[in-house]
């Protein structure tokens, strides 16, 4: 029996630096041509053999989507219908980021509906009641959703009450005061040439402009993949072939470019779309790559290691329900300035349930699981842009509500329980 | 010894809710010694175990480190006095990889950003230094088996070079090679100067490494014993209480609280 060196001071004995790190069976870990090749195979077999769920199912099944609505009706693929489309996504979308952080954490929110109806209303009552500078009302606005996310996360953090209980009570509470704010008013139109309304309105039709964010978007995942692969290289660890990199910021540039064509055949860049794709870089960073993500991350994994590694699981908690709450409020002010207006009728259809269902359908279908731990935001802009293709295109064909519904249902349905399949399929495959 | 032990405590009590888990435990360890912890299942051993990491803090008793008094309050506290533990449950954060969880609580960082290069770099050192094979660093520990889990938690317990480690049950997991291996490796970070407290059941394991058992029954001391002068049959009888030890003072009115 051999024994190791010494670990003390954290310098462990018998290192040396800069060699290749060699596996168990002897080879060096470097991948070669040949290798990397047969890894890709390996890598594409995996996902789908179901461990991965990864995004190529869903955008299979998007594509597919897309067909089908096309066929019907030879409308839907036009460059209207699609820059529709994205801006469309962008309130479901936002909420459903929150959702995502929700998510990771293995919780749930209910409210983000309610909540989001909240926020509309409140920016309505004091910028076109009370005559607040739109500026000062959106801010309140959001922060109304924050503060109502702390709300949240105090009674589930530290009074031990479950999520989807407070967020359900939640839920309620949050409808009935936008019902209770726009009450005296009935319905508010908003400025239809303001801030708020230009949210969904407004859009760069300089060309340039969607083709400088397509670019920028490449040319930025190109230098971080390209960095990434020296920094492991130079430390002597496996890294992706140049090759690898290549052909996926090739596959990047051809769908961003011709996003950005088909955009620019309509009204160009949406700035909706623009502050989605912001968020969706914004939050993936700060989860996939900061210490403060790792912990988000830890908690949906396993609480108990988390608490015994000094993590402070009730802040983190909190924290979490306050950035749903904050997205739910922004998205809801996208969706009031869509319909330029907060009125009763909208308010209870932000309680029905609808945006909630969508929001976490969106998240669930883009590969965020419903048991903590797994997803990104970047899952949302995939999911997202199924089920609002489902819902533009039984709208462009005229589906009437009780069918869409019952199809929203079912979407969420299919959806989780491929999370759940998924979820035993890795457990079996897990630990012996 | 002149030194005073790096870790002593006094009259240590924790209850959760009516269940009465340790009274007045006293123990001692001092630097580059190991002290086996034997009793009964439910005799405390887990219970005291956390009581010294911080994760259940005790309701009564004094903690002295290196002869000055300390609380240990959270995970924190006794991490940052060099207080390294390895749970029996050896619980993880599944979707992680084996960095990820090595690291955990104490990322390697730029202004917030995590270094994940030098974080490998260092996970891979440790991993060789200690002898521990794994497939790849960077799998999720759900994937790993259960001796593969334990290497992780040890090599995450040794990584902060700490001064006194806690194994809650270690070997309970592995087979008869990685066992002794185990051992070999508790005696060389015992040479270096740590102190190990190590819970086992095994009296192999017990005899092949600790120089003291201390014997906890029904949440108090039942004795403590120089292993190279006693008898498997005497620790035995220690735990199984059919020979209450001088040192063991039951009160009967505690009896009640115990199913
Ligand atoms: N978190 C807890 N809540 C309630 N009771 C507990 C808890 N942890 C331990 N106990 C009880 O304390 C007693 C001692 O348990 P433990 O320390 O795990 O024993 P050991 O590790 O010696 O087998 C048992 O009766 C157990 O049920
Ligand atoms: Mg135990």
């Amino acid at each position: 029996m051999s024994r190791g060196g010494s670990q003390r001071d954290g310098e462990p004995a018998g290192t040396e630096r800069g060699a290749v790190p060699v596996t168990a069976d002897g080879r060096p870990r470097t991948r070669g041509w040949s290798d990397g090749l047969r890894a890709y195979a390996l890598e594409i077999r995996g996902i789908f053999q179901g461990g991965e769920r990864g995004p190529l199912v869903v955008i299979a099944g998007l594509i597919v989507i897309w067909i089908v609505f096309q066929a019907l009706d030879d409308k839907f693929l036009s460059p209207r219908n699609l820059s529709n489309l994205s801006v469309e996504i962008v309130g479901t979308g936002l909420v459903a980021v929150g959702i995502v952080f929700v998510l990771l954490i293995r919780e749930i929110d209910l409210s983000v509906g309610s909540v989001s109806g909240l926020a509309g209303a409140a920016f309505a009552v004091l910028n076109v009641n009370q005559g607040w500078p739109e500026w000062t009302a959106v801010i309140v606005a959001v922060a109304a959703g924050t503060a109502v996310g702390a709300f949240h996360g105090f009674f589930f953090a530290w009074l031990g009450v479950p999520a989807f209980v407070v967020t359900l009570a939640g839920l309620l509470i949050w409808n009935g005061l936008t019902l209770y704010l726009l009450g005296a008013s009935g319905t508010i139109n908003i400025d239809e040439e303001g801030l708020v309304a230009s949210l969904t309105s407004r859009h760069f039709e300089d060309p340039a402009a969607a083709y400088a964010v397509a670019a920028l978007g490449t040319a930025g995942y190109f230098l971080a993949a390209h960095r990434r692969r020296s920094r492991h290289r130079a430390a002597g660890m496996p890294y992706r072939q140049t090759a690898e990199i290549w052909t996926r910021t090739g596959v990047l540039a051809l769908v961003a470019f011709a996003a950005a064509y088909t955009l620019n055949r309509f009204q160009g860049l949406p700035l909706a779309l623009l502050i989605f794709l912001a968020v969706l870089v914004v939050s993936d960073y700060v989860l996939r790559r900061t210490r403060y993500g790792r912990r988000v991350y830890a908690l949906g994994g396993g609480v108990e290691a988390a608490r015994r590694a000094g993590i402070g699981v009730e802040r983190v908690r909190v924290a979490m329900f306050m950035v749903s709450g904050t997205l739910a409020a922004f998205g809801g002010l996208f969706v009031a300035s869509s319909l330029t207006s907060a009125s009763p009728t909208t308010a209870r259809a932000a309680g029905s349930g609808m945006l909630l269902i969508n929001a976490i359908a969106a998240a669930v279908i883009g590969g965020t699981s419903l048991f903590g731990g797994r997803g990104s935001p970047w899952s949302v802009l995939l999911g997202v842009l199924v089920i609002q293709s489902i819902a533009s295109g039984m709208g462009l064909l005229g589906v009437e509500d009780a069918v869409q519904f019952m199809i929203t249902g079912g979407v969420l349905l299919a959806a989780v329980a491929a999370d759940a399949l998924t979820r035993r399929a890795e457990a079996r495959r897990g630990r012996p | 010894m002149a030194h005073p032990p790096v870790l002593a405590l006094r009259g240590v009590s924790k209850r959760f809710g009516g269940v009465q888990a340790l009274v007045d435990v006293d123990l001692q360890i001092r630097a580059g010694e190991v002290v086996a912890l034997a009793g009964d299942n439910g005799a405390g051993k887990s219970t005291l175990v956390k009581v010294i990491s911080g994760v259940n803090p005790a309701d009564r008793g004094a903690i002295e480190w290196e002869g000055r008094l300390v609380q240990i309050k959270r995970p924190h506290d006794a991490h940052a006095l060099g207080i390294a533990t390895v749970y029996q449950d050896l619980a993880m954060c599944d979707n992680l990889d084996v960095v990820g969880n090595l690291f955990l609580g104490r990322e390697i960082d730029r202004v917030g950003v995590l270094d994940e290069v030098e974080m490998e770099r260092r996970a891979r050192d440790l991993m060789r230094a200690l002898s521990i094979r794994l497939p790849d660093v960077r799998m999720p520990v759900a994937a790993l088996s259960a001796g593969q889990r334990q290497a992780v938690a040890i090599s995450r317990s040794l990584m902060g070079a700490p001064k006194v480690l806690l194994l809650d049950e270690p070997t309970a997991a592995l087979g008869v090679e990685q066992t002794s291996h185990l051992l070999d490796l508790i005696e060389e970070v015992r040479d270096h100067g740590m102190a190990i407290i190590l819970i086992s059941h095994n009296m192999g394991d017990i005899k092949a490494v600790a120089d003291r058992v201390a014997v906890l029954r029904l949440g108090r001391n039942n004795g403590l014993f120089d292993v190279s002068s006693v008898t498997q049959e005497q620790i035995i009888s220690a735990v199984t209480g059919a020979a209450d030890n001088a040192v063991a003072h039951r009160s009967k009115g505690d009896e009640g609280a115990w199913p």
